[in-house]
């Protein structure tokens, strides 16, 4: 077991003795047992750090022949040596930015409402309805975008395309805003829509995050806000929403790390086009993941090792905003650590 | 909370003359009575699917149902905040407007998952009742043979073989993983429960793309069944490990300590205390971890090939999942197979449905809580330790101190 520590004792006159060492010494089964755990431990380390490494390996020789301009160019065609990913990386940043901002406010929304007004015996089912929509097949939400939602999504577009087309992003090339028989297809498979569908993927990541840590909010302080007189609001954004903040940065950085990996959806609704295109309303646009899905069956050799190289960017990538997202959350949580 | 009294004190309280009781007091009302507030919003709803209705109908040329739905919510919170403000003060009314606005969040999300899951189902039923569907495979059929010809037969054996070599890699190694985050709280720990935590948010393409690099580029197999599992192992892994951390973390300290303080060693404590307290919430995490694991393509896209043909050998020859066959489907320009893919899609649906289901049984008790048959198989256990006592005390009448351990 963990070395104890005695507390100094007092002694009546007022001298002080020394604390006792106890020490622990496992027996032959505790060790064994801790060795597993640690090997366990080390072997998903290994696994995870694996992948950098290797997708590193096979990546080198792309990068090593493309250099710097691997992220300048935009355009895919490795065959020719003329490849760069930094058309389908904006892509991928476009389309999870999109995603979060629309999935913030819902999430936010979302989590609130389960942990603070929900009655408490429907808040387990509420739960696992989030958890259901986590586990909904990426190609199930895939399919939705693509046959429904899109459809229904188009006006929307061209609702903010012709008031807001001023602002760059919103501008949509090829937009008739004043001809009622215009075709709408200018506005279909673009960026937006592929947004709107992760945004629904995401959701689910988020909330479960900040509702973790709203639920850890001391109820202490939520009485003594409410014997204040705060109402429930006033409760929550004095005492629930400060205690969360971590959780609620977190949470909306590892729902952006998710969005940037989406593929099946991606593939299945936007028409890929590997140069930058910052109008997100407008059709096209591609991302590292689709790239690499819709690419690896037809490639071999130096294409291969160009994918694997887009691979190991978004992979840096994610692992950067994962990483930093869930040392927030750890940080936020640190009281989850002792036990009661 | 326990009140000790010690003899001192006691004398003291009772020593002291005895205090007024004050005149019962009406309990407060802390919130409207319901009716009133189910009237504010009763109301407000009305007035602003009325004031969108004259807006859209009459009195201007828009049309567009999302700004429909955007104008009759904006004025159906003027409305309420006003119905609110008739009978509240200021602070009341912004708790109002602010509890049905997080409540229209949570609305919003879950009649979003409603749409996607009853437009799968309605979409995938045509082609979901025919019997051939599950006992036939695409060898035989074309892109224009009617619903009644071919099946996804194919795909289902390959979803079984996959998902049940990942589970079989996954729960041993998830759970020995989650057993070390919760025994160690050291540095090494802390960034392993961080890149976990970071992993389950890895890009699904990743893990296909890993296990190609090294299972098929490097090591040379071809693209299989195995391939595929293995990368829906690195995919799931992470998820395993977490949901289980969790779980773990969820048990009382003070069964631990107890446990230690009869003299338990670490691993018969987690043995025969943490593991089987924990046992709903563990079968949760693995049901939930094949959720996620089931529904996924794009690992499976890149490592199992795709074929028509049944193959039931995971080790050889390509294979095919559930995902992945719904995702080629639906790109074929024809009605019959789209309806194929979108019947793909609604089965997988069902499937992760099902599994929900299932962990919500199993899981539906917080730690700790006895199910009735457990509950009757620790009463059996206790009945036979008493009578090995009685038995121990027939033939020893003195006090077993030695071999407790």
């Amino acid at each position: 077991m963990t070395v104890l520590e005695e507390p100094t004792a007092e002694v009546e006159h007022g001298e002080s003795v020394a604390p006792r060492p106890v020490r622990s010494v496992p027996v032959p089964g505790d060790r064994a047992f801790l060795g597993l755990s640690r090997a366990g431990g080390t072997a998903v380390l290994v696994v995870f750090s694996a992948i950098g490494l290797f997708l590193a390996i096979r990546g080198a020789q792309a990068i090593a022949e493309a250099k710097l301009s691997f992220f300048t160019t935009q355009a895919w065609e490795p065959d020719t040596h003329h490849f760069g990913i930094a058309g389908v990386l904006t892509g991928t940043v476009l389309i999870a930015l999109v995603a979060v901002t629309i999935s913030l406010p819902i999430a936010l929304g979302l989590s609130l409402f389960i942990s603070e007004i929900a009655p408490a015996k429907i808040r387990r089912t509420l739960i696992s309805m989030v958890d259901l929509m986590a586990a909904v097949p990426s190609v199930v939400y895939g399919l939705w975008g693509l046959f429904f939602l899109q459809g229904h999504a188009l006006s929307v577009s061209r609702w903010i395309s012709t008031w807001f087309g001023w602002i760059p992003i919103f501008h949509v090339a090829g937009a008739q805003p004043t001809n009622p028989l215009a075709s709408a297809s200018v506005y279909s498979a673009s960026t937006f829509i592929v947004g709107l569908v992760v945004s629904l993927m995401v959701i689910p990541i988020q909330c479960s995050i900040m509702r973790e840590s709203f639920s850890q909010a001391p109820a202490g302080e939520r009485e003594g806000a409410y014997a204040l007189g705060a109402t429930r609001w006033g409760m929550i954004r004095s005492v629930v929403l400060p205690f969360g903040r971590g959780g609620i940065i977190g949470g909306t950085m590892l729902g952006l790390g998710r969005a940037l990996g989406e593929t099946i959806a991606v593939i299945l609704i936007i028409s890929p086009i590997y140069r930058i295109n910052l109008h997100i309303l407008g059709s096209g646009g591609q991302s590292v993941s689709a790239l690499i899905a819709l690419l690896q069956g037809d490639s071999s050799g130096f294409g291969i090792s160009a994918l694997m190289a887009a691979g190991l960017t978004l992979f840096a990538l994610t692992l950067v905003v994962n990483l930093t997202a869930s040392a927030i959350v750890a940080r936020s949580r640190s009281g989850a650590e002792s036990e009661v | 909370m326990t009140l000790l009294q010690f003899p001192g004190t006691t004398r003291q309280v009772n020593a002291q003359p005895p205090v007024p009781s004050p005149p019962p007091q009406p309990r407060r009302r802390r919130r409207l009575p319901r009716r009133d507030a189910m009237f504010d919003l009763t109301g407000a709803v009305i007035a602003g699917v009325s004031v969108a209705l004259l807006l859209f109908g009459r009195l201007a040329p828009f049309s567009a149902p999302f700004g429909f739905v955007v104008v009759a919510y904006a004025v159906f919170l003027l409305a309420y905040a006003l119905l609110v403000s008739l009978h509240d003060d200021a602070t009341a009314v912004k708790d109002a407007v602010i509890t049905v606005v997080l409540s229209s969040a949570a609305l919003v999300a879950f009649s979003a998952l409603l749409l996607v899951v009853g437009f799968t189902l309605w979409r995938g039923w045509h082609a979901l009742v025919h019997l051939n569907f599950y006992t036939h495979d695409m060898s035989q059929a074309g892109p224009l043979s009617p619903l009644s010809a071919g099946g996804v037969a194919h795909a289902l054996v390959g979803t079984l073989w996959t998902i049940g070599i990942a589970l079989v890699l996954t729960v041993p190694l998830g759970l020995v993983a989650a057993i070390y985050l919760d025994q160690t709280r050291s540095r090494p720990s802390r960034v392993v429960r961080s890149v976990v935590e970071a992993m389950t948010a890895l890009p699904t393409i990743l893990a296909g793309l890993f296990v190609y690099a090294t299972w098929i580029l490097t090591f040379g197999f071809e693209k299989s069944g195995l391939a595929a599992a293995l990368a829906l192992s690195v995919m799931m892994l992470p998820y395993i490990i977490r949901t289980s951390d969790l779980v773990l973390r969820l048990i009382p300290g003070n069964l631990r300590e107890a446990s230690a303080a009869l003299g338990a060693p670490r691993w018969r404590t987690m043995w025969h205390v943490v593991l089987p307290t924990a046992r709903s919430g563990l079968a949760t995490a693995v049901i939930l971890g094949t959720a996620r694991g089931i529904g996924e393509a794009s690992p499976v896209l890149l490592t199992a090939g795709f074929t028509t043909y049944m193959n039931a050998d995971p080790l050889r020859g390509p294979m095919v999942s559930l995902p992945l066959e719904a995702f080629k489907l639906v790109q074929s320009p024809e009605p019959n197979m789209v309806a194929r893919g979108f019947a793909c899609a609604a089965f997988l649906l069902l499937v992760v449905l099902t599994l929900f289901v299932i962990a919500r049984i199993v899981g539906g008790h917080g730690p700790g809580h006895l199910t009735r048959r457990s509950a009757s198989r620790i009463a059996r256990a206790s009945k036979r330790d008493i009578e090995r006592f009685a038995r121990a005390g027939a033939d020893r009448p003195s006090i077993v101190t030695e071999d407790t351990a």
